[in-house]
């Protein structure tokens, strides 16, 4: 009898041991490949900090034999970065007021209305997503030049100012809300854009967060129409300033890593303090 | 004392538009609400792609001299061997890099989804280059893929085999580039599947637990039927992505060497705004757009067929 129960715990101490490797195996195996996504970022790093002719060297160093911080400030005053910076915020701010508002409107309207067309008007929204810019970019831009808007904020900000993801996600959200409330409104005697300022947006904290963090990523990283758009160095955005960077004769990494780790570093911090509005803007909907 | 009577008049003006107003209120109001986004809509994607078609009828340049040429464009554009190149390296670009980060995104969500030391944090760095542009990714994969002084070539040559011409040969570039998208799509795909292996109850595998079913008959018969749905999300949203990838090829190989990795969008970009073939341009958009609606037409009738099914 109690051999059997000796038997018995010899069993499961071995299979807890071995649940416990197989544990060890995967958590490390799992760190290793953290570690290898995280390296990009730590290389532009290493890279923007070191000595710069210690990128020539042929073996690998992992870490910089010092840390040349004026590096950042040089590579800063090779090229109109200021303005760039300027011009990227400003486009990413005044964007994100527009679309976050005009998008909450009509997020709503789609959620909670009902009106001859709102399937048809919606899905037709929906199937923008799938249509590429280059699609139609050739006429666009047309239009934009005629407008007058050629290197102009409006001219990136106004084509872009309605994001069918924003929409889609706000309408999402806003199903959720009862409509009790609503209705409750209205009997009061409220106006329908009352309801939606004073009963509605107080309800929508998050996802007007996820929408606002979502606008200025799209306009901060935005390349493809931008590039069309904004044809005067003085009135390019920061990735517009990059590319143009890179494309020099001669290729100065040093100078080259420091700017783009600079240009990310907005995201990134957002990303950290509000990670969780990424995913749950991505989860809800699987915009990027 | 002149502007009396018309005080009158807009008041009266004013007291009628506002019963007008409050007698149509409810059935306006929902247009009013979406009029701001319909006009955005309206004049920067729904005339453009209809003036796509209208352009794309004609041979136009780029300083705006227009000559109706019919199919003109669209036969040039089956006789034009670079044109079926790049939908080709669309297709490479596209089966390189979907399926490859489903696959990794799903075992990360897995092995990430369980209660493992640092979790957190561990979710964090996968996700993070998400939020990267395409531009900076591009910059960064350009230098450890660098074929001189790149950290790859540098660790070969130090273990004593041959650097690989990674950004350089026609062979080489389309996986650096491959390679470089999944640093960005892993993350992405292993955030919605997480949020899938959340909405499966825990139960099930208790179940299967008590019945001694192996970790490997757990996943076959529990968690990948129930992610079915957002594996079927994630192949059609991260097929458009890939459709639409241009940032990243453009700074990173400008679509060379030569065309190897040019892809679709890129060829019209090229076309409009480097050789001013603006009609040529407008045709090829025409065409994606044919091509993106079909396989969503595909796409549709798979997944309505699955639902039948189930």
């Amino acid at each position: 009898m109690s051999e059997k129960v000796m038997l018995m715990l010899k069993v499961s101490y071995n299979r807890q041991m071995s649940q416990k490797i197989k544990n060890a195996v995967i958590w490390v195996s799992v760190v290793v490949a953290a570690l290898v996504m995280f390296f990009p970022i730590y290389w532009m790093f290493v890279t923007a900090v070191r000595p710069r002719e210690e990128i020539f060297a042929p073996e690998v160093q992992l870490w910089p034999s010092e840390f040349v911080w004026s590096n950042f400030v040089e590579a800063w005053n090779t090229l109109p970065f200021t303005q760039w910076y300027i011009n990227s915020f400003a486009i990413a701010l005044i964007a994100v007021v527009i679309t976050v508002f005009i998008n909450l409107l009509a997020g709503y309207t789609f959620a909670k209305y009902d009106f001859p067309g709102r399937n048809v008007i919606f899905l037709l929204l929906l199937s923008t997503l799938m249509i590429p810019i280059q699609v139609y970019i050739v006429p666009e831009y047309l239009i934009v030049a005629q407008l007058g808007w050629v290197n102009t904020y409006w001219g990136v900000i106004f084509p872009r100012a309605a994001e069918a993801f924003g929409i889609f996600l706000v309408r999402q959200f806003m199903m959720s809300i009862p409509d009790e409330l609503i209705e409750a409104a209205r009997i009061d005697g409220a106006s329908e854009f009352t309801i939606f300022r004073k009963v509605v947006l107080p309800l929508s904290g998050p996802v007007i967060a996820v929408l606002i963090i979502f606008t200025f990523m799209w306009r901060w990283n935005d390349f493809a129409w931008p590039i069309v758009v904004l044809q005067d160095q003085e009135a390019y955005t920061v990735p517009l300033g990059l590319n143009l960077m890179q494309g020099a004769y001669y290729t100065e990494w040093t100078y080259l890593m420091a700017m783009t780790l600079v240009s990310i570093l907005p995201m990134l911090l957002i990303f950290i303090f509000f990670q969780r509005y990424f995913v749950q803007g991505i989860a809800r909907t699987g915009l990027k | 004392m002149q502007r009396r009577p018309l005080q009158k008049g807009t008041g009266e003006l004013r007291i009628r538009i506002r019963r007008w107003w409050q007698r149509h209120q409810r059935r306006l109001i929902p247009y009013l609400f979406i009029t701001p986004n319909m006009i955005v809509f309206a004049a920067f994607m729904f005339i453009p792609i209809l003036y796509a078609f209208y352009i794309s009828f004609h041979d136009w340049s780029l300083i705006g001299t227009s000559q109706f040429i019919g199919l003109g464009n669209y036969f040039n554009m089956m006789q034009d061997d670079l044109f079926w190149q790049v939908l080709i390296n669309t297709a490479i670009y596209t089966l390189g890099t979907v399926p490859t980060s489903m696959i990794l995104g799903l075992g990360v969500a897995i092995l990430l989804n369980r209660w493992i030391p640092a979790r957190g944090i561990l979710r964090s760095i996968f996700f993070m280059p998400v939020v990267i542009s395409g531009v900076a990714v591009a910059l960064v994969a350009s230098w450890i893929f660098n074929d001189h002084y790149g950290i790859i070539n540098n660790t070969l040559r130090q273990m004593g085999s041959d650097p690989i011409p990674w950004l350089s040969s026609p062979t080489w570039a389309m996986p650096s580039l491959i390679i470089a998208t999944l640093w960005t799509r892993i993350g992405f795909c292993m955030v919605i599947y997480l949020a899938g292996l959340q909405s499966i109850p825990s139960s099930y595998y208790d179940a299967a637990q008590v019945d001694g079913a192996s970790s490997w008959k757990q996943f076959r018969y529990i968690t990948w039927p129930l992610l079915g749905p957002t594996t079927f999300f994630l192949l059609i949203i991260n097929v458009i992505y890939s459709f639409h990838v241009f940032d990243l090829i453009y700074v990173m190989t400008g679509g060379g060497p030569g065309f190897s990795t040019t892809v679709i969008v890129q060829y019209i970009y090229q076309a409009a705004f480097q050789t001013g073939q603006m009609g040529y341009a407008a045709a090829m958009g025409v065409v994606l757009y044919f091509i993106i609606l079909a396989f969503t037409a595909i796409q549709w009738r798979i997944s309505r067929q699955g639902e039948s099914i189930e």
